[in-house]
């Protein structure tokens, strides 16, 4: 009787349809007005669902930019010297010997290494600066330290630090600048002093070096000149800037599967309960199906309205819950989530993350909370959908 | 015209509460007409109702409008069918509650309609043919049992049926409303609507507006009484 | 690398599908055996009602394959940086030997379930289910394809070890390399760009003459099908080959999902997706072609196989117009 006649009813036709949705969502809305006792609780455990795997996707996305970005800056390779396979001081006369390799531009001696403060015990990380970097400069008797330091010392700037060395000496320095928040990630435990500081603290002599740096001009070419490197210091180990790039985001990444893993029991908790939620139709809801069936509506309409009430609590919860983990992270530094993520460590930084909202991420988390939850509605809707009309007349 | 053919109509079939609600009815049902089933409960009336409007399938035999087989075709098509031919009103009227009275008598039209504004104007000037207009947008819950019953008459016109059905429509309306619904049914017919209805109350059944009553029982169709074409 | 979050997401979702497909095939068995749309019995009336839960089961598995494909590759960019070698995705796809053959299922998967739902669109314009046995037999092909893409997509995600030293782009699609990628690019890019504009002839032509043919010319539009594959594969290749270099404005950039990424403008995407949506038209259209017009459709059938060659043309005049763009603004010059 009705069957598309020509090529123009039947783009009327996917008109209508488009039409035909807008005035179903127009429906469904009123509905769920009428029910909003069950959509709100539902919601409101789906919006906390969102809201957890979201901050722990969020955070861990966030902090592996930050470290990559943060690296951008350190040396394209490292060269550390290896005895009985472990790692030892490195003399300074190797470095002609690479500057020597093609393509290498820079090589430089690094000096760093921890020291334990018996006091609190903390670890602090020591370092001399680069010789290029204006803001980090220190003079002998000059320090800069981190906010973690600063902190657990209780000291400011203008104040002094002393560092009891292993040969029994108090050194003291001036604190000439304390590092801000922002860089707090990798520098909390930082203390930055001059080289003759350095090598008087740890006994050092003169051309001895924690490790080597070398900056290449051609990125392509690192391999290579690990290559050459590693037939003429064949006892050395080399460290790319990829392998510590790879390193932490492998590293983030399985903690953060880890613990997504371990929330996937709040995960199928959920979809029980969507499921749950979904097929506990109440009479009235019943009878009213039976009714729109009744007085024409067919299988596939009230099929799509169930389906719109879904997406727009899936919807609603999804752009609150993201909404809320965002916050959470960026305004309020992930506080519920730090210890898991961060480690144990004595020193906390206290620092605020980049923003910032990965595609990937946000596709992940939908992935994660509106596909089971769309899939644990399918049958409880299709029965819904298909109550006999006849019903209603009894 | 419906055609019904050996239908029979079983319900929990092959089981052990098996239910026989319908027993090889043949029946054909002109146009124009009203058309009247009574019985005791349980006698199937309301299931043979249910059968013609194609609201739910017989078990075995065949339902036919216009000459054209309708028992089984799919779903999708039996819904446009009701939305062409058919207009239900319910015993209970089964107005849902939580949308307007204006937004009730859209109801079967709404996910078909192109457009709203139309269907918005007719809606509005079936509840004025029905002396009813400064309801439309006024909350179901507060209509009376008369009200009520003429919201539904409005929705079951929205898509100008050739055909109204109505399920016991005077079993809760007092005498002054149920002559009040006869008057309108009267008018229907003048349009040239066929109406069928089931009902217990003789007020119906024996009006002189309806053409034919039909007896049953347990299933069957026990008597017929047609009556010759009132003036 | 399995505790990777994207990772456990695309598990979580080819799971949800296994599932779904699994049941669908089963009650699809049930249909071929005793569906009969003349009985009014309670077990037809049963099977009617639940052919709408398979129909949406169906449209939400399509829907979820093709986000899962799309994050699929997208993910593999993604995580370019844990492997020592990859620069892309290719290079991660490569790192076992599961990586590429879970991709080009995937990909069947999405024609499959596209297809389907074509062939279940033209089911319900009939008023006695005229396709419902074809359609689930159809069902009880694509359930098993639907299994073993999990099984090959899980067994890739299981042996990603980021200590494997693996092979990118330039390694891969480098015309002297060995292997199905390299062989790809090796083709001479103007023999690559003749065969892409020679089947895209073709495929316009054919479709113009099935519009004008008579209603049963079922050889002709079953044929239709194949074409539309060929061409599909055509274009990977010259995409592959020659037009990747177009878009990346480097004659040895051959990687076919560079092409994708926000500093191209995401050509990638105004390439596959009419490429892809195309193909699916085209295949639903040949294999419509194959089954006999029904005897409740036969004004209806015809005509909704004629519009999906229709649309299939028409995708894929959108692909060459994407194509034609791509390489009218590079600034590369590849010939002469």
């Amino acid at each position: 009787m009705t069957e598309p006649n020509n090529s123009y009813q039947a783009g009327l036709l996917s008109r209508l349809g488009a039409a035909k949705q807008l005035y179903l969502i127009d429906f469904t809305l009123g509905a769920m007005k009428r029910r909003t006792g069950r959509n709100v609780m539902l919601f409101s455990v789906y919006l906390a669902i969102i809201f957890i795997l979201g901050s722990v996707m969020l955070f861990s996305h966030a902090i592996r930019r930050e470290a990559a970005i943060l690296l951008e800056n350190s040396p394209e390779l490292l060269v550390q010297k290896l005895r009985m396979g472990r790692h030892e001081l490195i003399e300074g006369t190797r470095l002609e010997v690479l500057r020597k390799i093609r393509g290498v531009r820079q090589a430089q001696g690094r000096l760093w290494g921890y020291f334990y403060d018996q006091a609190n015990g903390a670890n602090y990380t020591l370092m001399v600066p680069r010789e290029q970097s204006k803001t980090t400069a220190v003079k002998p008797g000059e320090t800069i330290i981190g906010e973690g330091v600063a902190r657990t010392k209780g000291i400011k700037q203008g104040g002094y630090l002393f560092l009891l060395s292993e040969t029994g000496k108090l050194m003291k320095l001036k604190v000439k600048q304390v590092f801000s928040n922002q860089s707090a990630l990798t520098n909390t435990d930082l203390i930055l002093l001059s080289e003759p500081d350095y090598r008087r603290f740890f006994v050092l002599p003169p051309d001895l070096y924690t490790d080597l740096s070398l900056t290449i001009r051609n990125k392509r070419e690192i391999d290579k000149i690990v290559e050459k490197a590693a037939k003429l210091m064949p006892q050395a180990r080399f460290i790319t800037r990829r392998d510590i790039l790879r390193t932490y985001e492998s590293i983030f990444s399985w903690r953060e599967g880890l613990l997504l893993a371990l929330l996937g029991g709040s995960l199928i908790a959920f979809t029980i309960l969507s499921f749950d939620k979904a097929s506990g139709m109440s009479a009235e809801e019943r009878r009213e199906i039976g009714v729109l069936k009744a007085v024409g509506w067919e299988t596939s309409d009230v099929i799509a309205m169930k389906f719109w009430e879904g997406a727009l609590v899936s919807i609603g919860a999804f752009v609150f819950g993201v909404a809320l983990a965002y916050a959470h992270v960026f305004f309020f530094s992930a506080g519920l989530l730090e210890p898991v993520l961060k480690g144990w460590a004595v020193i906390y930084p206290s620092f605020t993350l980049t923003p910032s909202l990965g595609g990937i991420q946000l596709a992940t988390l939908a992935f994660f909370t509106i596909i089971p939850y769309t899939a644990a509605t399918i049958i409880p809707i299709w029965r819904a959908a298909t109550t006999d009309p006849d019903e209603v007349m009894r | 015209m419906i055609e019904l053919k050996k239908v029979f109509k079983q319900y929990h079939e092959g089981r052990i509460n098996e239910v026989r609600a319908l027993v090889n009815i043949n029946l054909t049902l002109k146009k124009d007409c009203i058309t009247v089933f009574k019985g005791p409960s349980g006698s199937g009336k309301t299931t043979l109702l249910t059968l013609i409007g194609g609201l739910s399938k017989p078990s075995s035999g065949r339902i036919l409008l216009d000459g054209e087989i309708i028992s089984n075709l799919p779903e999708k098509f039996l819904a446009a069918l009701r939305r062409e031919h058919f207009g239900f009103v319910f015993q209970r009227f089964n107005l849902i509650r939580g949308i307007s009275v204006l937004e009730n008598v859209m109801l079967p039209a709404y996910p078909m309609a192109p457009a709203h504004a139309p269907l918005r104007q007719k809606a509005k000037d079936l509840l004025e043919r029905l002396h009813i207009p400064e309801k439309a947008d006024m909350p179901v819950d507060v209509l009376s049992g008369g009200e009520a019953q003429r919201v539904a008459i409005a929705r079951a016109l929205i898509n100008d049926p050739d055909t109204i059905i109505a399920d016991e429509p005077t079993a809760n309306l007092d005498s002054r409303l149920a002559v009040q619904f006869l008057q309108i049914i009267e008018q229907l017919r003048k349009d040239g609507k066929t109406i069928i209805m089931t009902s217990h109350d003789p007020r119906i059944w024996q009006a002189r507006i309806v053409d034919r009553v039909i007896d049953m029982e347990d299933g069957h169709i026990v008597e017929e009484n047609e009556k010759v074409a009132n003036p | 690398m399995i505790f990777h979050t994207p990772i456990l997401a695309m598990i979580l979702a080819s799971v949800i599908t296994s599932i779904i497909v699994l049941w669908s095939a089963f009650f699809a068995l049930k249909v071929v055996r005793h569906w009969d749309i003349t009985s009014g019995h309670a077990r037809q009336l049963t099977l009617e009602k639940r052919t709408y839960l398979v129909t949406t089961a169906l449209k939400f598995v399509l829907a979820l394959e093709l986000f899962s494909l799309i994050l699929f590759v997208t993910n593999a960019d993604q995580m370019a940086p844990m492997f020592t070698g990859a620069m892309c995705a290719v290079g991660v796809l490569n790192v076992n030997e599961y990586g590429m053959p879970a991709l080009l299922l995937k990909l069947a998967v999405f024609f499959g379930a596209s297809v389907w739902l074509i062939l279940n669109h033209a089911d319900e314009q009939g008023r006695d289910y005229p396709l419902a046995k074809h359609k689930y037999a159809l069902l009880t092909i694509l359930a098993p394809l639907v299994l073993i893409t999990s099984l090959i997509q899980f067994l890739y995600f299981y042996n990603l070890h980021a200590d494997v030293i693996t092979s990118c782009c330039s390694r891969l699609f480098v015309p002297e390399g060995k292997g199905l990628q390299a062989s790809l690019s090796a083709m001479d890019p103007m023999s690559a760009l003749y065969m892409l504009f020679i089947s895209f002839g073709l495929l316009v032509l054919l479709a113009f003459w099935l519009r004008g043919s008579k209603r049963n010319n079922r050889f002709g539009r079953a044929l239709f099908g194949p074409v539309a594959i060929g061409f599909f594969t055509v274009a990977i290749i010259a995409i592959t080959s020659v037009i990747s270099s177009y878009i990346y404005e480097q004659p040895h950039h051959h990687c076919p999902f560079d092409i994708l990424k926000w500093q191209y403008g995401y050509i990638g995407f105004a390439l596959y997706i009419p490429l892809f949506t195309g193909t699916a038209f085209g295949l639903a259209a040949g294999l419509m072609s194959l089954f006999p017009t029904p005897s409740s459709l036969l004004e209806a059938y015809p005509r909704m196989i004629a519009r999906n060659i229709t649309i299939s043309a028409v995708l894929m005049t959108i692909f060459m117009a994407f194509i034609l763009l791509a390489i009218g603004r590079s600034h590369l010059i590849l010939f002469g």
